[in-house]
């Protein structure tokens, strides 16, 4: 599924720190992530998990700390830094109106990648999806949304991969997939900052864990 | 991918069409009001037409701008925006543009008719045409900034509050460009103000409702 | 010591009242001073105004509400000109105090708004037997009013400080425009205000005791302005101060 490999990566952030409502959330947060690994986001809710993830993937300011990826710092809002980056928020992206196929096809096109059906149709037998994708998203259910999201976020091509709790509203033959999906995508090179709940079903040597429920500083 | 933005207002204005149609039921229904309340009088209702049309289009244009992010933003298409490829203010425009010829382009198809209701000649119905056609834009794009401003907060009297103030100006000239016409004056004077406006309105306000929209998400 | 450092350490201690906590206690030094002053002025002014300027030769002494209505209308559109600036500074270079002093001037900006547009109508009565008329200036300093309201409300309705800021910001920047509406609108159009008297470029055309009262009250006006608004950022500046910082 996919053919696309992704040659070495490197993320660091250091000193990263949050303020949410007045209140601090985090301060002096740091992380180093290469290609191939995976970072799992630990917390209760409200420990910053999705602030951290929406940071990363600069619709939040930063108000404290530093990015650097390949080596070279740079700023959230830089265009090179942001065509590596897939994000998968709370909700899912798209609009109820249109179909799942609709929906690719725009989200694709806002990402600059034209559409082949040849290449999206393994995603989509993947992740289970052959049924519903034509059907508008409004009439799907939770878990059928939440892969059709993922199926952008495969599809788009990008080595960087912010989830935030992917695995939300999945069965269990959900989260076998989305366990896959993301095998596959750290086998050809990719990494990826997952928040979630449960763990993830990948091998101990890909994953690092930072639990943000911990003391207010934390580095991994 | 403006194309694919354009393609994607048109789809969803094709499925949900209450949300395109309402501006337009809404600037005939306030056009018929009047004539019904003050009554037949001829030269009374040519004389306050121009007003009429213009308050009603603005009306229109505000109750419709108002749900144009909202829905965006509520179901995570909007984060997906900022994270494009393409410029956050080029997109804005795209879609700012996309709904005018959606939902504000029915009016001006449906301003010759109230004309006529309201015993106004054709060359005043011209002029009208020609005023709403550079004005409607500029008050899309003002009614785009108070919705990217007041996105998620409650209520829709802040929104009118923000834009009305920075709107009266275009209601005046398009207004006073109808006006002369009507009177067998030139037109030309109030229509380049308005054509004035427009191109401010295109310069300034995708930038500033690309950054409203970007503190919404924060 | 020697005079280099000195002047380099009055340039620095200038630059240190970006800092809120330093702002705090020089504001709080400075606003007793400037209240006083602007009530010695504000006697002044209005002893002149009232008392010694000459009855007008066409408007007798209706006229003499100008000593209000025209500083009030220097001071609405100038505290809107720095208020923005002060908002644009903070929405680009992200400094702490600058949105603090726009959300302490709007007010002040919208209370002389009301007094220009209220004194005129006091004296448009009875000098041209109309309470209002919608001509350029008028409407343009209605409008005015409106844009303080807008801007008001919507930094009270967002309720994350930040976003609030900004997004005031950019509603004060958005409506900059209609400033020099104002001030041209006399000499754009044919309107029923009068034009300006006292100009840049030329001998203004009243007599000195006149001018002298109008000047008077303009600075009485501004440093009210003045004061009022150090008074109010300290309060912005505590309120603040209860928000956490990383």
């Amino acid at each position: 599924m996919g053919g696309v490999a992704f040659s070495s990566l490197h993320l660091a952030v250091s000193g990263w720190g949050c303020v949410r409502n007045g209140r601090v959330l985090f301060r002096q947060l740091a992380f180093e992530l290469a290609s191939g690994q995976a970072l799992v986001l630990k917390g209760r809710n409200g420990a910053g998990k999705s602030t951290l993830l929406r940071s990363l993937a600069g619709l939040l300011p930063w108000r404290a700390g530093a990015l650097s990826w390949g080596g070279q710092s740079v700023r959230t809002s830089d265009a090179a830094y942001q065509q590596q980056l897939a994000y998968l928020g709370h909700q899912a992206g798209m609009s109820d109106a249109l179909t799942g196929l609709e929906n690719l096809q725009f989200a694709l096109a806002m990402g600059g990648i034209a559409w082949n059906p040849a290449q999206a149709a393994p995603v989509l037998h993947a992740l289970a999806l052959n049924e519903v994708a034509s059907r508008p998203l409004g009439r799907l259910s939770q878990g059928q949304r939440r892969r059709l999201g993922l199926a952008r976020v495969v599809l788009s091509e990008r080595p960087v991969w912010l989830l935030d709790e992917p695995d939300s509203s999945l069965d269990d033959a959900g989260g076998a997939c989305l366990g896959q999906v993301l095998a596959a995508h750290l086998a050809a090179g990719g990494m990826a900052v997952v928040a979630t709940h449960h763990g993830l079903a990948l091998p101990q040597a890909l994953t690092r864990t930072l639990d943000l429920s911990a003391p207010r500083e934390a580095t991994c | 991918m403006l194309k694919a933005v354009c393609l994607r207002e048109v789809r969803l204005a094709a499925r949900r069409p209450a949300d395109a149609l309402s501006g337009l039921v809404f600037f005939v229904m306030v056009g018929s009001l009047f004539p019904l309340a003050l009554g037949p009088d001829s030269a009374l209702l040519r004389q306050i037409a121009p007003g009429v049309m213009w308050v009603a289009a603005l009306l229109a244009v505000l109750l419709g701008q108002h749900r144009l992010f909202e829905s965006d933003w509520a179901d995570g298409s909007l984060e997906q925006w900022v994270l494009a490829q393409a410029a956050l203010p080029l997109l804005v425009g795209i879609k700012v543009a996309a709904q005018w010829l959606i939902a504000v382009l029915p009016l001006l198809i449906a301003a010759p008719l109230l004309g006529w209701q309201y015993g106004m000649d054709n060359a005043s119905i011209a002029v009208l045409l020609a005023a709403l056609a550079l004005g409607t834009p500029s008050l899309s794009l003002l009614a785009a900034l108070g919705a990217a401003l007041t996105l998620g907060l409650r209520g829709q009297l802040l929104l009118t509050l923000v834009v009305l103030p920075l709107s009266i100006p275009i209601l005046i000239f398009g207004s006073h460009a109808v006006t002369q016409a009507q009177l067998g004056l030139a037109a030309e004077p109030a229509l380049s103000l308005l054509g004035a406006c427009l191109c401010l309105a295109l310069l300034v306000t995708p930038w500033a409702i690309a950054q409203a929209l970007r503190l919404a998400l924060e | 010591m020697n005079k280099p450092l000195t002047d380099f350490s009055r340039a620095w201690r200038w630059r240190q009242l970006a800092s809120p906590p330093v702002f705090y206690q020089w504001a709080g030094r400075v606003w007793p001073w400037l209240a006083g002053l602007a009530l010695l002025l504000a006697a002044a002014g209005l002893w002149v105004g009232f008392l010694l300027a000459p009855t007008d030769s066409q408007q007798g002494e209706v006229y003499r509400i100008i000593f209000l209505h025209v500083p009030a209308a220097w001071m609405s559109m100038f505290i809107y000109l720095v208020a923005a600036l002060h908002a644009g500074l903070g929405l680009v270079y992200k400094t702490r105090l600058s949105p603090l002093l726009a959300r302490a001037l709007a007010p002040t900006g919208a209370v002389f708004t009301v007094i220009a547009l209220w004194t005129g109508a006091a004296w448009g009565k009875p000098t041209w037997g109309a309470w209002w008329v919608w001509d350029a200036r008028l409407t343009s300093e209605l409008i005015l009013l409106f844009l303080y309201l807008g801007y008001l409300g919507v930094v009270s309705a967002i309720e994350d400080s930040q976003r609030a800021d900004s997004a005031g910001a950019i509603v004060l920047l958005a409506g900059v425009v209609n400033i020099p509406i104002i001030y041209f609108s006399v000499q754009w159009w044919s309107t029923l205000h009068q034009g300006a008297t006292i100009r840049w470029d030329a001998a203004p055309s009243m007599t000195h005791s006149m001018l002298a009262g109008m000047l008077l009250m303009a600075l009485a006006c501004w440093a009210y302005s003045l004061a009022v608004a150090l008074v109010r950022t300290r309060c912005l500046i505590l309120e603040r101060a209860q928000e956490e910082r990383l």
